[in-house]
């Protein structure tokens, strides 16, 4: 055995040079994820120039020991391992095989792209999703009311108890919550307006800055964000978790419309109760303005009350409870319909119960808006 | 590797006792497994082959017995040595059991980088050799693992639990669900990738083909123990009525007759 004219060591390997043989590399001790540096130290070497290694005294190898020790190797050699690898077991032959092997994989074109080009494509890929998606809305839209049509004409199929159900959990259940928060609302609401009026020794209009707010918007609004985020979000679980367990296929393959009988009732339950809770949140919301201003001010209940009913016009009640139906409709379809786009993963319901979320309540304020506008332009 | 070491037992359990509620799953089993074989665990549904791998792995605490993994007692092991212990295994679950967030390379490089200062680069290189060992094309390192195929997760699990060249490797039903063909690279891959890295397997299955085409010795789960372990061809003479029906029921038969027998009974070399 010559002696090494160079030789560099680590705590486990040393990789050494014969003299004479400059392309003949000797490489002893362990070579593995453990002892990083060994392998490091080999990367530090020219890469692809050796055309034989001498392994013999090599002990520990892993994967990532044998990918360092393969990339020394000239292409050529990579091709005759036999030949280029000495002193090797069958069994650590074999292993190399499989590691060069994997190794000489074509990577694919990877597609990099500039980042300016790429913001451009995501630009244009959510434009274009965007614009699907509101299609996709819209279309649904159409199948939900067509399908409600076809269960007019034959209200036999109409599914009560499942109705019955959602209606339960949509609307008795939330009852509390949409209660209770409405009543804060009021009574926060009502302390602002006496803090603010106070200052016009105009205190008593409280009670319709409470009333006529309530009425028109906060009712209904409070109630439809608290079902948007409660009932749409469980809506688009249910549905997206049956859709991911493949359970909505297995319905069509039965001849069943999953529209019919997922979508239906969950609409209709959430048209009915929506409006009964609005009339709650209105409700409570009216009596929680009346506590905070018997509290803070000398307006007892039943000053309120003959203030409230002379001041108030009964149209206001109208204007916040005729929305109330559209409000359910768009939070139970929008719900719905995530649910039907979930794919596969977990990950994608709660990616597309987010979405339903947000989309619910974006579109519940901008019908809100649309509505105010035209309720202005009538007058009322 | 150094010449296999036939009788060095890795895997050590004795008196395992597994209950939930009042069924008991096992009772009193006793189990080891030596370095470099592979050793397939069969059984009837509900036999608890699962529960013995995922107890095995520590995933499940017994209600009594103990469990030893490369020498260390695994159930009573410090934290430190549990971890390092976790580090020298790798396990496999029946459906891949994928991060879903990350592609397949990123779950391949997730443990490397969890467990060594590895640069970006390198760690990419290292897990597309892993991918690519797997099985896999690399054009199907970059997807998610709910663009993939039943099959492609699998192999996409096997290129995570090979990651940091395990010396165990536990497989829960490797080839459940896929195609003979599919299978049968399968059983292929695993005999080299054992030959080449030395590793020593626990494969739960129910494929016979994979039975008689890659394990050294078999171990039979009924009755609550481990009825019999050895050999296939010993395993498939032992008198006992569910054995004789796996082996030698009509699927049976037509496992053993297409298969090569040479391979399974390679005991070391």
């Amino acid at each position: 055995m010559a002696t090494p004219d160079t030789q560099t060591a680590s705590d486990h390997a040393r990789i050494q040079t014969r003299v004479g043989q400059a392309s003949v590399y000797r490489v002893c001790g362990d070579l593995n994820l453990s002892n990083l540096a060994a392998i490091e130290q080999l990367h530090g070497l020219a890469q692809g120039q050796f055309e034989q290694l001498d392994l013999a005294e090599l002990r520990g190898i892993d994967t990532a020991g044998a990918i360092a020790l393969l990339s020394l190797l000239k292409p050529a050699a990579r091709e005759h391992l036999d030949a280029a690898l000495l002193g090797l077991d069958q069994q650590r032959q074999a292993f190399f095989q499989a590691v060069a092997k994997a190794m000489a994989e074509p990577c694919p074109e990877s597609q990099w792209l500039a980042h300016w080009r790429v913001l451009f494509e995501r630009l244009g890929r959510w434009t274009v999703t965007a614009a699907q998606q509101g299609l996709l809305l819209l279309s649904f839209v159409g199948q939900v009311v067509s399908t409600l049509l076809r269960l007019l004409w034959r209200p036999s199929r109409m599914r009560w108890t499942s109705w019955f159900h959602h209606m339960e959990a949509t609307g008795l259940d939330a009852v509390p919550i949409v209660g209770l928060l409405t009543f804060l609302v009021g009574a926060v609401v009502a302390f602002l307006g006496a803090t603010i009026l106070q200052g016009f020794g105009a205190q008593i209009f409280t009670v319709e800055l409470v009333s006529f707010s309530f009425l028109r918007e906060f009712g209904v609004l409070l109630t439809a964000i608290l079902l948007a985020g409660r009932s749409g979000s469980a809506f688009t679980a249910q549905i997206g978790a049956m859709k991911g367990n493949e359970e909505i296929d297995a319905l069509k393959t039965m001849g069943v419309d999953p529209v019919e009988i997922l979508v239906l009732p969950r609409l209709l339950a959430l048209m009915v109760m929506l409006p009964v809770l609005t009339f709650l949140a209105m409700m409570l919301g009216i009596i929680g303005g009346a506590v905070a201003a018997s509290l803070t001010m000398d307006i007892s209940s039943s000053a309120y009350l003959v203030r409230l009913y002379e001041r108030t016009p009964i149209n206001y009640f109208w204007v916040g409870m005729v929305k109330a139906p559209v409000f359910a409709f768009i939070i139970s379809v929008v719900g719905c319909l995530e649910g039907f786009k979930v794919s596969g993963s977990a990950e994608s319901v709660g990616r597309h119960t987010t979405s339903s979320v947000v989309q619910s309540i974006f579109l519940v304020i901008f019908f809100d808006a649309l509505f105010a506008i035209f309720f202005m332009e009538l007058g009322i | 590797m150094s010449p296999r070491q036939e009788q060095t037992v890795v895997i050590r359990v004795e008196g395992l006792v597994n209950r939930f509620g009042t069924q008991t799953v096992h009772e009193d089993l006793a189990l080891s497994v030596r370095r470099g074989e592979i050793l397939g665990i069969v059984g009837g549904s509900g036999s608890g082959k699962s529960v013995l791998l995922r107890t095995i792995v520590g995933l499940r605490r017994p209600n009594a017995g103990r469990v030893s993994m490369l020498g260390i007692d695994s159930l009573d092991a410090a934290d430190e040595q549990a971890v390092a212990l976790r580090r020298r295994i790798g396990v496999m679950f029946q459906d891949g059991a994928l991060f879903s967030s990350l592609t397949v390379l990123e779950n391949v490089i997730f443990a490397l980088k969890e467990h060594f200062p590895l640069s970006e680069e390198a760690a990419v290189a290292l897990a597309q050799v892993k991918v690519v060992m797997a099985g896999l094309p690399l054009a199907a390192a970059h997807k998610y693992p709910s663009e993939l195929s039943g099959g492609m997760r699998k192999r996409a699990g096997l290129a995570r639990a090979l990651a940091l060249d395990p010396e165990l490797l536990f497989l829960d039903e490797p080839t459940a669900g896929l195609d003979p063909i599919t299978a049968a690279g399968f059983d292929e891959l695993l005999v080299t990738l054992r030959d080449a890295m030395g590793l020593t397997v626990f494969l739960v299955t129910h494929d016979l083909d994979t039975l008689y085409r890659t394990c050294d010795r078999v171990a039979v789960l009924a009755e609550r123990r481990v009825l019999t372990i050895g050999p296939l061809d010993e395993i498939a003479r032992f008198p006992h009525p569910w054995i004789q029906d796996y082996f030698n029921g009509p699927r049976g038969r037509a496992a053993g007759l297409s298969s090569d027998h040479s391979d399974s009974t390679q005991q070391g070399s």
